[in-house]
């Protein structure tokens, strides 16, 4: 064992992964040693999924080398991911799920101890968690889902977790329970243990990692003890200009009549960008499918339609699987252009190749299948549809999910745009960096608005305020 | 694309062809056309209840028709009943044939819809009504139908069945609907995740009851052919079209998970469902070799079929 010490729990050498013409992955050497834990930055579309997938053995490298220290597989090595696109059972509950990953748990009453080793793990990751091991995933929030995921990931299931894979883990948490999470890895990884850390937060990067890795068209363009970077630095390794902070220029905007007013209180005018905040999982999700469901009928479509939907549960609410690229942009603005309730197929194939350079889909051809991208370039196919459309309001539902800087920057200044212009957004979002965009922000606590703040009342201190209930508060 | 074999369809004419091509081995060669005229002429009704079903199978999980023999019995039986073997009322007897199939269909989807019942139990109970209406009015009596009416079910135009002329038409129909339409797009988005497409504007709900009225009026429209052909409504005529309609669906390369069609492999299976039996008893199978040959032989080509589309995706 204490050979092993100081010795890389994974080491790659030159590894390379190709999918037919496409180099996901370009040669990249890495180790990772105990005690470490790794920042890793990149695009979306970079190789970061890629690199994981050869790190957990889920793929075989197309050349180069994957070695650990135990001569075995990353199994045996202890090497554990966990996912940014959730990947439990729905229909078992928390302590079933332990089990698919834990092949020790075995006879009558396995139960009992999957239940004792996920609470066991939920209490050492997030204290106060509040999950119920029995409860069944799909009664779970999507915060939570990504809590017990990464409670699995660090559960010693057998063995013991050694090196910890975390995909975007934060994407769906909220600031609290987020820190706690990298309150964790920092106590894990100065207990022995090692991290690879993947987020587009880069201030959650600086916060945990010890070394930074930044990966670009799938090779390593830079790799440094954190301190090393700046995080303008950073942004720039990654190789996308994003303008400086403060280019919104706060002039007083005026904005129209009021667009949307819903029962529980939810109302924007036009031109408007309406922010929806508080803890996640906090009825923000739940208000704005109401509010869409309630302007849209399922009995006819209109021509152009009144409201379109920007999903951030992807696989849930946004992608359709079996399609193209093209035809997944296209889906909502079919009937404009059609004649004979036949498709305008010319003018569907300029909207796609319009958006394809206007938001940056990274892909060759748009009939490729919408599969075929990364998390970050499907959520850019969603937003197309979104925008491509002429409907005066656009719902947004946490839709920055696993999408890059640089391409954030992008969108916030096409919304800015378009707001200007004069259509509406409502826009939930997990991240308060967002939310402090808009022009006015509802904050949500049990289900219910329990602020509403305009202007310069909009801090992220406001915005906790707001979301937890404060005793004797005045 | 450029493998011909990656397409799902391909397998159940490869299947036609060597179902073809063995039943005439036996005859070194005679009676091809004869063969390929009769199963034209019987493959077209499975052909027109298969694209029917194909629509409603792409509607996603859980969604298919079991009342399509029902629907094609009581239609025929109540068109055969209006024309009364009369000259002239052919039109008359397809207006009620597919306004039967209509209402069918508008009770079945009502079913599904307001009582929330899984469109299995939903189809296979109302065809329990459909087939009593059928015996009500039937009373045993087996009508004929008008004479020019017979004819063309049982004419050709251009060397073809003018059933299959039908079908045949009713497919590139169903073709263009799927493959260039606003609808048929919305029908695939629905189908492949019917959450998404309502949160992307598609009026789900709609494209659910005109699908399911589809089908029913092309159930109507087959049993309708059917009875003409063959000299009258019997209350059995649709039995065998339950199973069929769905082999010719699943051997045609449709996805069973929904939201990806396939028309041209219908028709193939179609033709392969009836050159199958016709080869096996020209082998002299007994009917229950005949039987277990033939459902291993589906179960063959949906493998086959499976298997590639997977080496697609």
């Amino acid at each position: 064992m204490t050979d092993h010490e100081s010795a890389p729990i994974v080491a790659l050498t030159e590894a390379a992964k190709h999918f037919g013409p496409v180099r996901a992955l370009d040669g990249v050497s890495l180790s990772v040693a105990p005690g470490d834990c790794i920042g890793l930055v990149g695009h979306n579309g970079a190789g970061k999924s890629t690199l994981v997938n050869l790190v957990n053995g889920g793929l075989a490298p197309s050349s180069g080398e994957i070695r650990f220290d135990t001569g075995g597989t990353a199994l045996g090595a202890g090497v554990r991911s966990v996912f940014q696109e959730l990947s439990l059972c729905p229909n078992l509950t928390v302590a079933e799920n332990l089990r698919i990953s834990h092949s020790a748990l075995k006879g009558p009453g396995w139960r009992r101890p999957a239940r004792a080793e996920i609470r066991q793990s939920l209490d050492t990751v997030f204290p106060d968690h509040g999950i119920d091991p029995d409860a069944e995933v799909d009664t779970l929030s999507i915060a939570e889902r990504q809590m017990v995921e990464i409670a699995i990931g660090f559960a010693p299931r057998g063995t013991e977790a050694r090196l910890v894979i975390l995909d975007e883990p934060t994407s769906s948490l909220d600031a609290g329970i987020a820190e706690q999470l990298l309150a964790h890895v920092r106590r894990f990884c100065a207990g022995g243990g090692a991290v690879i850390f993947i987020s587009h937060m880069l201030g959650e990067i600086f916060d945990v990692a010890t070394r930074i890795v930044v990966l670009k068209d799938g090779k390593v363009v830079a790799e440094r003890p954190a301190d090393g970077f700046t995080r303008q630095g950073l942004v720039d390794a990654m190789g996308h200009v994003t303008a400086e902070e403060g280019e919104t220029s706060e002039t007083a905007r005026s904005f129209g009549a009021e667009i949307v007013r819903s029962p529980e209180g939810l109302s924007a005018r036009e031109g408007e960008v309406v922010g929806l905040s508080g803890l996640a999982g906090h009825g923000q999700a739940a208000a704005l499918a109401r509010l869409y469901l309630s302007r849209t009928s399922s009995w006819h479509a209109r021509k152009a339609p009144e409201v379109v939907f920007v999903a951030g549960d992807r696989t849930r609410d946004g992608i359709l699987p079996l399609w193209s690229i093209l035809r997944n942009v296209s889906i909502s603005i079919l009937q404009q252009g059609a004649r004979w309730g036949l498709v305008d197929r010319a003018a569907e194939e300029a909207t796609a190749a319009e958006w394809k350079k206007r938001i940056g889909i990274r892909t060759d051809d748009v009939t490729n299948p919408i599969l075929s991208l990364s998390g970050g370039n499907q959520q850019k196919v969603l937003f197309a549809r979104a925008l491509a459309s002429s409907a005066p309001v656009i719902i947004m539902d946490d839709p920055m999910r696993g999408v890059d800087v640089g391409t954030k920057q992008d969108v916030y200044a096409m919304i800015r745009a378009e707001a200007a212009r004069g259509r509406t957004f409502l826009w939930y979002s997990t991240e308060t960096e967002e939310v402090c965009q808009c022009d006015r922000v509802f904050v949500f606590r049990n289900h219910e608005i329990s602020a509403e703040l305009t202007g310069a009342d909009i801090t992220e201190e406001r915005i906790l305020e707001a979301s937890f209930e404060m005793q004797e508060a005045s | 694309m450029t493998n011909p074999f990656a397409k799902p369809w391909i397998w159940s004419w490869v299947a036609a062809a060597l179902a073809f091509a063995l039943t005439l081995g036996l005859t070194s060669g005679r009676g091809a056309g004869e063969l390929a005229y009769a199963a034209l002429s019987f493959g077209a009704f499975a052909a027109i209840v298969g694209l029917g079903q194909m629509l409603v199978i792409t509607l996603g999980p859980g969604n298919v028709d079991l009342s399509i023999p029902a629907t094609m019995t009581l239609s025929a039986t109540l068109a055969l009943k209006a024309m009364g073997s009369d000259e002239g009322t052919a039109l008359l007897g397809l207006v009620v044939a597919l306004g039967a199939g209509l209402g069918a269909g508008l009770a079945n989807y009502a079913l599904i819809f307001l009582l929330r019942l899984p469109p299995i139990i939903a189809t296979l109970a109302a065809s329990l009504v459909y087939q009593s209406f059928a015996i009500w009015s039937n009373r045993g009596l087996r009508i004929k139908p008008p004479e020019g009416l017979a004819d063309f079910a049982t004419g050709r135009f251009l060397g073809l069945p003018n059933v299959a002329w039908v079908g045949l038409a009713l497919a590139i129909v169903v073709w263009v609907v799927l493959e260039r339409s606003v609808w048929g797009r919305w029908l695939l988005a629905t189908g492949q995740q019917m959450r998404v497409a309502r949160l992307a504007g598609v009026p789900v709900e709609l494209v659910r009851a005109s699908t399911y009225v589809t089908v029913a009026v092309f159930a109507a429209l087959s049993g309708y052919l059917l009875a003409s052909f063959s000299g009258g409504a019997a209350l059995n005529m649709g039995t065998e079209y339950l199973l069929m309609s769905i082999a010719v669906v699943v051997i045609g390369g449709t996805s069973i998970a929904g939201g990806y069609s396939n028309v041209p492999g219908v028709w193939g299976a179609a033709l392969f469902m009836f050159l199958v039996v016709s080869m096996l008893n020209s082998y002299g199978a007994g009917a229950g070799v005949r039987n277990v040959l033939t459902g291993a032989i589906i179960i063959a080509i949906v493998i086959a079929a499976s298997t590639k589309k997977r080496g697609r995706a």
